[in-house]
């Protein structure tokens, strides 16, 4: 049963479709008008409000604080300057991913982290007589996401004097109203330009007003996770449970992914720290991991004969689908597409997902499933890179 | 008396009921003879009082084999198991822990004391689902005899022995640790909130003769895991019409399969010609002849009561002797004039139509067995309590309710005095700790049943009161169930078979012994 996030007040009148659904137990909308659409081009051309609050939370303080983060995360936390951030998996000791999230370096030795799962009693083990403090304070934070081209502008209204415009993707500032301080981070889960705002959930309302009070002018629209949801499919960003099962839930060996497989090997510093699962990862390194995360784009042209033959134009899901489909290579199934979605912006049929590594290399053709009036059949997709949309605006830094 | 059966059941508890239910359905002849008026056994539904249907004895539901279900198609006959998932816990100082069926309303829940236990727990129940698929393994199949040197029981005992060697490590050590450690210690490696530990480590103590604190404990805690696993067919439930809807269900089954049902037709003793099982005599001196005969009662009936010794080796009746079956469980069943008001717990359909189960803390558990230990019984004892008329509507008049207590400690033989003279002593010491909670029980109190261990010795014939038919301590399951050399539900008198619960794999509402032995029946091809 889930319960309301800090925004719950705000989005209860704004939520006319009624669709809402479990988020980390949480309410969490998933649509709020009639089309999912509207709110999906908010993300891409104005810009979209969509509540973030669900993610958990943690911050490690203590003067060894870095050290445990480097002894969690795969990424060499050394490396983070204060007020930088790094996207990072974290795995167990076989190197397989639990979970994935930002670790923020609020100073020399504290952080903040972002998780999809509780990681509480993970944390706190690992730094086990360690001079360390974990603290989950997932619940004190609310948090929303200002995602979109207009995102920076806004924002700008809201806190005149927050160094926005230079402020890099990955990093984070502090601003303040007059109210209340809150944190800036410019991140997200949309691959646009956008930032995501933290701020004491007692002053989250105030937060929501203001932000759509300013946005009237901009196109602000409150969005739900099924835009969300399109757009993370286009930016290639992984769901946990969906493109991987976290090694916390497997119940069986073949259902755990690497670092590697996940195609996350920007994330992982053999050279850095002694985090958990390094051994295995050196060694998986060295003789090649069993699956590649991989990018699909299905054929047009084929999926509108095999629709045209039944006298019917080609069917996609619309919202991102997460039924997982097989992928065939020379009628062997050699992975699956775990998330695929039409993108409206590229009029592409497009997903994500893992096959086996040697199987089949990017650029090449592999077969998929498609269901046509309960009838299975299969046509072409192209093995791409798992990133299918970057405008330059999600980096860019503007001058003065 | 001329009619001649293949096979004589005797005890129409369920498992009695579903050997019954299995070899008229291979054809055979087959007659039950139950003592009681009702069916049922251990799983017996009562109008104790006039309108409110008491589950006298067992009272919930989760380890029937979904096997029988299907074979004896069960839901055919009446069988319904409806979901019992969730478990509150009052606490002394007016808070609760609450667990139930939403993961994140759980996590919340336990995350209010700690929120590591909260986290903790989905690793638990993940460790818990590997340990039971291990242990499952065991109770589906006949276990072999390790001293035998036939190739079958060899290949058996290989079988085994891959299974547990296939084990990665981590899983391994923990089994070993499930094998031989207190269900509170075992928790305590897992759990830092007290009420939390107390509550899981009582289902660790449930028919027992230990506290939590006794080694050997959290082996039970994995016994009661075992109904969680099955996909679907998951966790805890309350049969429609109580526990007796289940016997009745299989009752019908093997009617319509052609068996035949005698109740208060108690059995005297098993006739034995020529070393070989010939049929019975009833207490009234009838004479019912078959080809084989199977016992679903203790070992203690089956072998010294119904057999005469003689028929019997040294080391057998040496080992039936020391069989333990100390009771330790008494019942109270409540008929209500309403609804009771918990001064703790949320007041609600969602939390009253699951478990409540009075365990503050580890200590306080220890503490009732003390009381036990020396002879006596608990003064503040454990108490696992549903309320069927909140699950059913049937089990009680509109707007009235039946309340059923398992209580913990009881112990068989006092240190002073009968269960006669204490028995409504040892009621009160219940309704006095469930008031502490429940401030208007008293008044609502219209009928009240209290079952001592003694009493369900009496009743139903449960040696000591031991509701396992014989503890589940790891010197007294599988291959030591209940004897060495007779855990394949055959016994010294060629024709005369074990098939209740005393067998393997032991004591619950599962009808695994019952179904099990019916094969092993078949197999030896004597009816
Ligand atoms: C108080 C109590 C609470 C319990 N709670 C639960 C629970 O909630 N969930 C659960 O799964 N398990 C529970 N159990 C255990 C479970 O009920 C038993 O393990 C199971 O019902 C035993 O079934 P059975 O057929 O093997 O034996 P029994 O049910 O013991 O059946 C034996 C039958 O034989 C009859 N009999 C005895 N002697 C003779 C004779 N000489 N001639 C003819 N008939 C005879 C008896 O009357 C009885 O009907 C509980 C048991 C008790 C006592």
């Amino acid at each position: 049963m889930p319960i309301p996030t800090p925004f719950h007040s705000r989005q209860l009148p704004l939520v006319t479709s009624q669709e809402w659904r479990e988020w980390s137990g949480y309410l969490a909308p998933i649509t709020y008008g009639p089309s999912y659409e509207y709110e999906y081009y908010a993300i891409r051309n104005a810009a979209a409000l969509i509540d973030v609050s669900p993610l958990f939370k943690y911050e490690i303080s203590g003067s060894d604080a870095t050290r445990l983060a480097n002894r969690i995360f795969t990424r060499n936390i050394e490396e983070l300057n204060i007020g930088q951030i790094g996207y990072t998996p974290w795995c167990d000791d076989h190197g397989k991913v639990i979970d994935d999230g930002t670790v923020w370096r609020l100073e020399e030795n504290r952080y903040r982290v972002t998780a999809a799962d509780p990681n509480l009693r993970w944390f706190q083990d690992v730094g086990y007589a360690m001079d360390v403090e974990v603290h989950d304070v997932s619940t004190q934070y609310a948090a929303l996401a200002l995602q979109g081209p207009q995102a920076r502008n806004i924002l700008m209204q809201l806190d005149q004097g927050a160094p926005l415009k230079s402020l890099p993707y990955y990093q984070l500032t502090y601003g303040e109203t007059r109210r209340f301080p809150f944190t800036i981070t410019r991140t997200g889960y949309t691959g646009d330009l956008g930032y995501e705002l933290w701020v004491e959930a007692q002053h989250a309302e105030c937060l929501w007003d203001q932000l759509m009070g300013i946005g009237q002018d901009y196109g602000l629209t409150p969005a739900g996770l099924a835009a969300l949801d399109m757009a993370r499919v286009e930016a290639g960003l992984l769901l946990i449970e969906v493109d991987y099962i976290s090694a916390n839930t497997a119940l069986i060996d073949s259902q755990l992914s690497s670092p590697y497989e996940l195609g996350l090997s920007w994330t992982v510093d053999l050279d850095g720290g002694e985090f958990i699962g390094k051994q295995a990862l050196i060694t998986e390194k060295r003789k090649g991991s069993d699956w590649t995360f991989v990018g699909l784009e299905f054929e047009w042209l084929e999926l509108e004969s095999i629709f045209k033959a039944v006298d019917l134009p080609p069917q996609v899901a619309g919202r991102a689908n997460r039924d997982p489909i097989p992928i065939y290579k020379w009628g062997e199934q050699i992975g699956q597409v775990t998330s695929r979605v039409f993108s409206p912006i590229q009029k592409k049929y497009i997903g994500l997902g893992t096959v086996e590594t040697g199987t089949a290399k990017l650029g090449e053709m592999v077969d998929v499933e498609v269901t046509v009036e309960y009838s299975r059949q299969r046509i072409r997709a192209k093995l791409v890179k798992p990133q299918f949309f970057s405008p330059k605006r999600k980096r860019a830094v503007l001058d003065d | 008396m001329t009619k001649r059966y293949d096979a004589i059941i005797i005890g129409g508890g369920h498992n009695g009921l579903v050997t019954a239910a299995y070899l008229a359905r291979a054809g055979k002849k087959v007659l039950v003879l139950e003592q009681r008026h009702v069916l049922g056994g251990a799983a017996t539904t009562e109008e104790i009082y006039p309108g409110f249907k008491f589950t006298v004895f067992s009272y919930v539901v989760s380890l029937l084999r979904p096997e029988i279900i299907r074979d004896l198609e069960l839901t055919k006959h009446g069988l319904t198991i409806l979901p019992l998932e969730s478990t509150v816990t009052p606490l002394p100082g007016g808070d609760y822990i609450y667990r139930g069926p939403d993961h994140w309303k759980t996590y919340r829940n336990i995350a209010r004391f700690s929120q590591r236990d909260a986290e903790a727990y989905d690793e638990y129940s993940r460790m818990m689902y590997y340990m039971a698929k291990a242990v499952k393994y065991i109770l589906e199949i006949i276990p072999p005899d390790p001293t035998s040197l036939k190739p079958g029981e060899i290949g058996g005992l290989l079988d085994m022995a891959r299974h547990f060697l296939k084990l990665p490590e981590e899983q391994f050590y923990t089994l070993v640790k499930l094998m031989t450690m207190s269900s509170a210690d075992f928790l305590e490696e897992w759990f830092e909130t007290d009420p939390l530990i107390a509550t899981m480590s009582a289902s660790g103590i449930i028919g027992t003769f230990l506290g939590p604190r006794s080694p050997g404990t959290a082996y039970v805690l994995l016994h009661h895991y075992m109904g969680e696993i099955d996909g679907v067919f998951r966790a805890w439930g309350f049969a429609k019409g109580g526990t007796g809807g289940i016997s009745n269900a299989i009752a019908s089954a093997a009617q319509s399969l052609g068996a035949e049902i005698r109740t208060e037709a108690r059995v005297a003793e098993v006739i034995v010609k020529n070393g070989k099982a010939a049929g019975v005599t009833l207490e009234n001196g009838d004479e019912i002849y078959a080809k084989t005969v199977a016992s679903s009662l203790d070992p203690n009936l089956t072998f010294l009561e119904l057999l005469d010794e003689k028929h019997l080796p040294d080391e057998l009746l040496d080992d039936v002797r020391k069989y333990k079956t100390r009771g330790s469980s008494g019942k109270v069943n409540l008929a209500l004039d309403a609804l009771p008001e918990f001064k703790s717990v949320p007041q609600g359909r969602e939390v009253l139509r699951g478990a409540i189960s009075f365990s503050p803390s580890v200590n306080y558990l220890e503490r009732a067995y003390d009381d036990a230990k020396y002879g006596d019984f608990s003064r503040q004892p454990y108490i696992d309590m549903i309320l069927p008329s909140m699950i059913d509507p049937e089990m009680a008049p509109p707007g009235k309710h039946v309340m059923s207590c398992f209580v913990q400690y009881a112990p068989y033989e006092l240190r002073e005095g009968t269960w006669d003279d204490k028995r409504e002593a040892f009621g009160d010491a219940v309704i006095n700790t469930l008031s502490e909670h429940i401030p208007n029980l008293k008044k609502l109190i219209l009928h009240r049943q209290v079952l001592t261990p003694y009493d369900i010795e009496q009743q139903i014939g449960l040696s000591q009161g031991n509701i396992f038919q014989g503890e589940l301590s790891l010197s007294q399951l599988f291959f030591l169930r209940p004897a060495p050399g007779y855990a394949k539900y055959r016994t010294p008198v060629r024709g005369y078979y074990q098939c209740g619960s005393a067998a393997h794999p032991g004591g619950g509402i599962t009808g695994a012994p019952g179904r099990l032995a019916a094969f092993e029946i078949l197999k030896d091809g004597l009816l």
